[in-house]
């Protein structure tokens, strides 16, 4: 068993990808074993033919006991096996020399130097990409979840400070940082160093949209809506309030679909074993770019329920603990539809991707100014494109599209919200 | 006292009176077995630390503290358990000390080597050699301001301090200043291992009082009765004229400087040689001689002393720790919020 | 009320005045401080005034004369000890840190040192290298002592009758560069507590925390940076030992940013203190690491240019306080 990590005691094998008589080669993934952290592969840095298997499925080992006896080419079929890997450095009077333990690593991108098992580092983004912050911009980054090395440091030698943070806090809420989610992972992955989740997190993530675009019959609606009132009702409304009590446009879009999704049943739920399962509530799956990569989506339960004060507060809870690392697996599986914003990228529009076995998804791009013809009149408008993706299997367009007319009256109506 | 008196003749047990004797042999021989206790409660790491044993000493203390007042100040040496008991200090308060319990005359704080007693005046075990005597001369600044006249500061160092900058400059500034402070050098013939001979220019010590102004006599400090009449000439003097006065003692420490070291700076034969001076038997013999002491008398003398000894040591012995949460107490003074 | 302008040096001597005529105990020892009317001049009229009994010339044996004030001090006297320059208290090393700051702890608390020893510290005269130490930093190490600098007129006036109420050794650091320092002084102006800093100036956008002769050098400093549209705001330690913890966070939690200044050399020194209380108890309030402005690691040199070179001077400290605001403003 390979220590990956400092920290690594055990690790348990989920799975052999060899068998006795097998002939593996250097770099080859030869197990699956669980860590505390993730599931990891586990390659073998010799070349030979595999004698026998120790550990058996679901056993539980500690770092450095044998996982299994690999006979190198040279060496001859073992006739008298120690009975325990203990006695495996046997007298060379008996002739036969022992087998070696297989010593893995886990997989790296390039297995040729047969190299210790690299250690885990800890640190969300590698040394060298360190970023360089102020204590106190790193505390304010954190409580507003805004991922310092998005920021442009203007302090002593480039670094961020307090000033640059506020400042993106006042321009960029929060939420508009959720970056679409199209599949999420589990949460002990989550909390787990992002370089080292970031594989399996990407093979997560490549399984879960496969399985979308290859089962989900799509089909996509987009509507552009007028934010202006919303934005100067919102703006009154914050004026008066400390800037950690003030609301951001990102929690009107969230409440607006919220609300708009109760009328919606069809489109807030679950599509398994072949039929479509209402969900219990409105829990909306908000997505958070993890520092250093990956994306989780966790959810806002009952978001139809919260005040927009309530859901706010919930954003940023929920992000904060997110990049930290400390959702509760509850949160994974409980979105009954997820929303995804790009709009802080630039993004006009977004065609998401169904999270299965969520069957149906909204998008909003930036909020950008537009013309906006109104009875007869052009006139310029703040306007967000809202973009619905729905499995058809369960709702048809004329459903998707008055979920749409809904949450565009919402929008225009924000102190109903 | 006359400046550089020469060593006077020491009187006998007749002229210093029987009672005052006796007195006196009780004295050493509380402090010797005592000592003798603290040796062997070391070995038995009862005691920790340093541990400086004055065995061989004791009429240093015995004959001077008997002519010292209650307002008298006394600053003493590392080397002091004699001198704290001797100026009153409970040996339960002492023994308490070694053993770092709170019921100690210091608290635990300071050990063998720094008792202090406030209800006797004793300021203390200082262990910076020579740091004594700049301090004795400021108890004495003191009553000479406040002013307290007839007070005297007793002031113990051995000859190690003589060869300190701060020897010289505390007597320039008693002398100057004609400050009441008796300087009672015991002179035990080494600093540690380093012998007065090899360390000293001159070691005639009585010469660097001389030098100052500073009238001074030497005195057999091996027999107590010497010293006792010589203490008392001199406290008298210091007292009457207020000023300094400089006595040296010669005297001899029977074992190692500390707890233990090889002794290699002196021959065995020597100790022997000054062994047949302890001031201890020689008075026993003389009071015998006169048939005012006899095995009756040392026998209830040792049983009084060894209950003294035992009652200390059960005292300390079940002394209390003072609580880890007190550590930071007396760095500074406590006073009560205003 | 009325007010007199008054130097440094005036209200030092006042305020010994003040000592020796309120509390028979008080007396005044060191070297030349009777006769020849203190070194600095600060004890010049005693003498004639107090008499040669409590204004005591001593020999040039800082252990003795020190030593002599600790052992007066236990018997209850309140003696003044002035020791010509700090860099000749290190003969007394021994009675100030094995006795004065000690003896109490040793006693178990039975014996108080109610000692003030007051010192001229610091550089600036060309007196080179033996004359010019700021060595308060060393002594702010110690437990049992109460170290302070009064970097102020008012607090030349009010900090001895305070250190002299104090039951333990205080030791009062007056820097060179400040006797001929005048300011308006009230009449009336007495004692002055010793258990706070003193905010000097406010600002928002960085905390300057100094003292003593440095004091005056970082006001102007911050005078220089306001120009530059920095608002630095202006710490005095005033008391070395107890650090005033609460009042040097304060103001770092809310400007953020922390320079110190110290005399001092910076290796092991108070400004290393300092900065490190305030990163141990505020780190996440840092907007910039703590910065420090201390004297060059040399001794200091006579020639006038290396000797300005060597000392912090309002100069580096505006600089130093514009590197650490950074790219602002």
């Amino acid at each position: 068993m390979p220590s990956l990590g400092a920290d690594m005691d055990s690790g348990t094998l989920l799975e052999w990808r060899v068998a006795p008589g097998d002939r593996v080669t250097r770099g080859q993934i030869v197990a699956l074993v669980d860590t505390d952290k993730a599931e990891i592969e586990i390659e073998c840095w010799q070349a030979g033919v595999v004698e026998r298997l120790i550990a058996e499925v679901g056993q539980k080992l500690p770092v450095g006991a044998p996982l299994a006896w690999l006979r190198e080419e040279s060496e001859a079929v073992s006739t008298a096996k120690p009975a325990t890997p203990a006695l495996a450095v046997a007298p060379a009077a008996t002739g036969v020399r022992p087998v070696r333990p297989v010593f893995a690593s886990p997989r790296a991108p390039d297995a040729r130097p047969p190299a210790p098992p690299p250690s885990r580092p800890r640190v969300a983004v590698g040394e060298s990409r360190r970023v360089h912050a102020s204590p106190l911009a790193r505390r304010l980054a954190k409580e507003r979840g805004l991922d310092l090395a998005s920021l442009a440091g203007s302090g002593p030698g480039g670094a961020v400070i307090a000033a640059d943070v506020q400042r993106a806090a006042a321009a960029e809420p929060p939420a508009e940082r959720v970056l679409a989610v199209a599949a999420s992972v589990a949460p002990t992955e989550a909390a787990a160093a992002p370089r080292d989740r970031r594989e399996g997190m990407r093979r997560a993530i490549a399984a879960s949209m496969a399985k979308s675009k290859r089962e989900i019959p799509h089909y996509y609606l987009e509507t552009s809506i007028d934010c202006g009132h919303a934005l100067e009702w919102l703006r009154a409304r914050n004026e008066s309030r400390p800037v950690s009590e003030r609301v951001l446009p990102v929690a009107l879009l969230l409440a607006a679909t919220a609300k708009a999704l109760r009328r919606a049943p069809e489109l807030n739920g679950f599509f398994l074993d072949g039929a479509f399962r209402p969900g219990s509530g409105v829990h909306l799956g908000v997505a958070v770019s993890l520092r250093g990569g990956g994306l989780v989506a966790p959810a806002l339960r009952d978001a139809d329920l919260r005040s927009l004060d309530e859901l706010m507060a919930g954003l940023r809870e929920l992000t904060q603990r997110a990049r930290e690392g400390r959702l509760r697996s509850s949160e994974f599986s409980d979105a009954t539809l997820t929303v995804t914003s790009l709009g802080d990228l630039g993004v006009d529009r977004v065609f998401p991707v169904i999270y299965p076995p969520q069957v149906a998804i909204v998008g909003f791009g930036r909020i950008a100014e537009a013309p906006w013809a109104e009875r007869g009149m052009l006139a310029v408008r703040p306007v967000v494109r809202c973009t619905l993706a729905a499995d058809h299997r369960v709702s048809d367009g004329m459903r998707g599209a008055r979920f749409l007319a809904e949450l565009a009256r919402l929008l225009a109506r924000p102190e109903e919200l | 006292m006359p400046e550089r008196a020469a060593v006077p003749a020491a009187p006998d047990v007749r002229q210093v009176g029987r009672e005052t004797c006796l007195a006196l042999l009780t004295d050493m021989l509380r402090v010797r077995r005592l000592e003798e206790r603290c040796a062997q409660l070391y070995g038995e790491q009862k005691i920790r630390g340093f541990l400086h044993l004055a065995i061989g000493e004791e009429a240093v203390a015995a004959g001077v503290m008997p002519h010292l007042r209650a307002d008298d100040n006394v600053v003493a040496t590392y080397r002091e358990h004699g001198h704290a008991l001797l100026r009153g200090v409970s040996m339960n308060a002492i023994m308490a000390e070694m053993y770092g319990r709170v019921e100690g005359c210091s608290r635990g704080r300071g050990g063998s080597m720094h008792l202090f007693d406030r209800a006797t005046r004793f300021y203390g075990g200082n262990a910076i050699v020579g740091g004594g005597l700049a301090l004795a001369a400021g108890l004495a600044l003191a009553d000479r301001l406040a002013p307290r006249p007839g007070v005297v500061t007793a002031c113990f160092f051995g000859e190690g301090a003589v060869a300190e900058g701060a020897f010289h400059e505390a007597m320039n500034l008693a002398a100057l200043w004609q400050l009441p402070v008796l300087f009672v050098c015991e002179n035990n013939l080494y600093a540690m291992g380093t012998a007065l001979s090899r360390s000293q220019s001159r070691i005639d010590l009585t010469a660097k009082a001389a030098a100052y102004g500073m009238p001074s006599a030497n005195v057999n400090g091996m027999n107590v009765l010497a010293v006792h009449d010589a203490a008392g000439q001199a406290v008298a003097q210091v007292r009457e004229r207020s000023q300094p006065l400089f006595l040296e003692l010669h005297t001899y420490r029977f074992r190692a400087h500390s707890m233990f070291d090889p002794e290699l700076y002196r021959e065995r034969a020597e100790v022997e040689e000054w062994k047949k001076q302890d001031p201890i038997p020689r008075l026993a013999a003389e009071l015998r001689a006169r048939g005012a002491f006899d095995d009756a008398a040392e026998a209830r003398l040792e049983a009084d002393v060894a209950q003294e000894i035992a009652d200390a040591v059960a005292f300390a012995e079940v002394g209390t720790l003072e609580p880890v949460e007190d550590l930071l107490r007396f760095v500074t003074s406590e006073r009560t919020p205003r | 009320m009325s007010a007199r302008r008054q130097s440094y040096r005036e209200a030092l001597r006042e305020a010994l005045r003040e000592a020796l005529a309120r509390d028979e105990r008080v007396f005044l020892m060191g070297e030349d401080v009777g006769r020849y009317g203190g070194t600095y001049a600060v004890s010049k009229g005693l003498l004639e005034e107090f008499g040669p009994e409590r204004i005591r010339d001593t020999p040039l044996s800082e252990s003795a004369f020190v030593g002599a004030g600790v052992g007066a001090a236990l018997a209850d006297m309140r003696p003044i000890v002035e020791i010509m320059t700090v860099n000749f208290s290190l003969l007394a090393l021994d009675q100030i840190l094995n006795g004065a700051a000690t003896l109490l702890h040793m006693s178990g608390g039975q014996f108080h040192v109610p000692l003030v020893i007051r010192m001229a510290t610091g550089a600036g005269r060309q007196l080179a290298a033996q004359h010019s130490h700021s060595l308060e930093g060393w002594y702010a190490h110690i437990p049992g002592l109460r170290v302070i600098a009064p970097a102020t007129v008012a607090d030349a006036r009010g900090m001895l009758w305070t250190a002299l109420e104090d039951p333990d050794p205080v030791l009062l650091f007056e820097h060179t560069g400040l006797f001929a320092v005048e300011d308006e002084l009230p009449d009336d102006a007495g004692a002055v507590d010793l258990d706070r800093a003193a905010l000097r100036r406010t600002g928002r956008d960085l905390t300057i925390v100094c003292y003593g002769g440095c004091l005056p050098k970082s006001l102007a400093a911050a005078e220089a940076l306001a120009a530059q549209g920095v608002e630095a705001e202006v710490v005095d330690l005033r008391t070395l030992r107890p650090l005033d913890d609460e009042t040097i966070l304060e103001s770092v939690a809310r400007t953020h940013r922390a320079l110190v200044v110290d005399e001092g050399w910076r290796s092991g020194s108070l400004s290393a203190e300092v900065a490190a209380r305030i990163q141990e108890r505020i780190f996440f309030e840092l907007d910039a690491p703590v910065a420090r402005v201390c004297s060059a690691e040399v001794p200091i040199p006579y020639a006038r240019h290396l000797e300005l070179a060597a000392l912090p001077q309002p100069e580096s400290i505006a600089a130093a306080g514009l590197a650490l605001v950074g790219a602002r403003g």
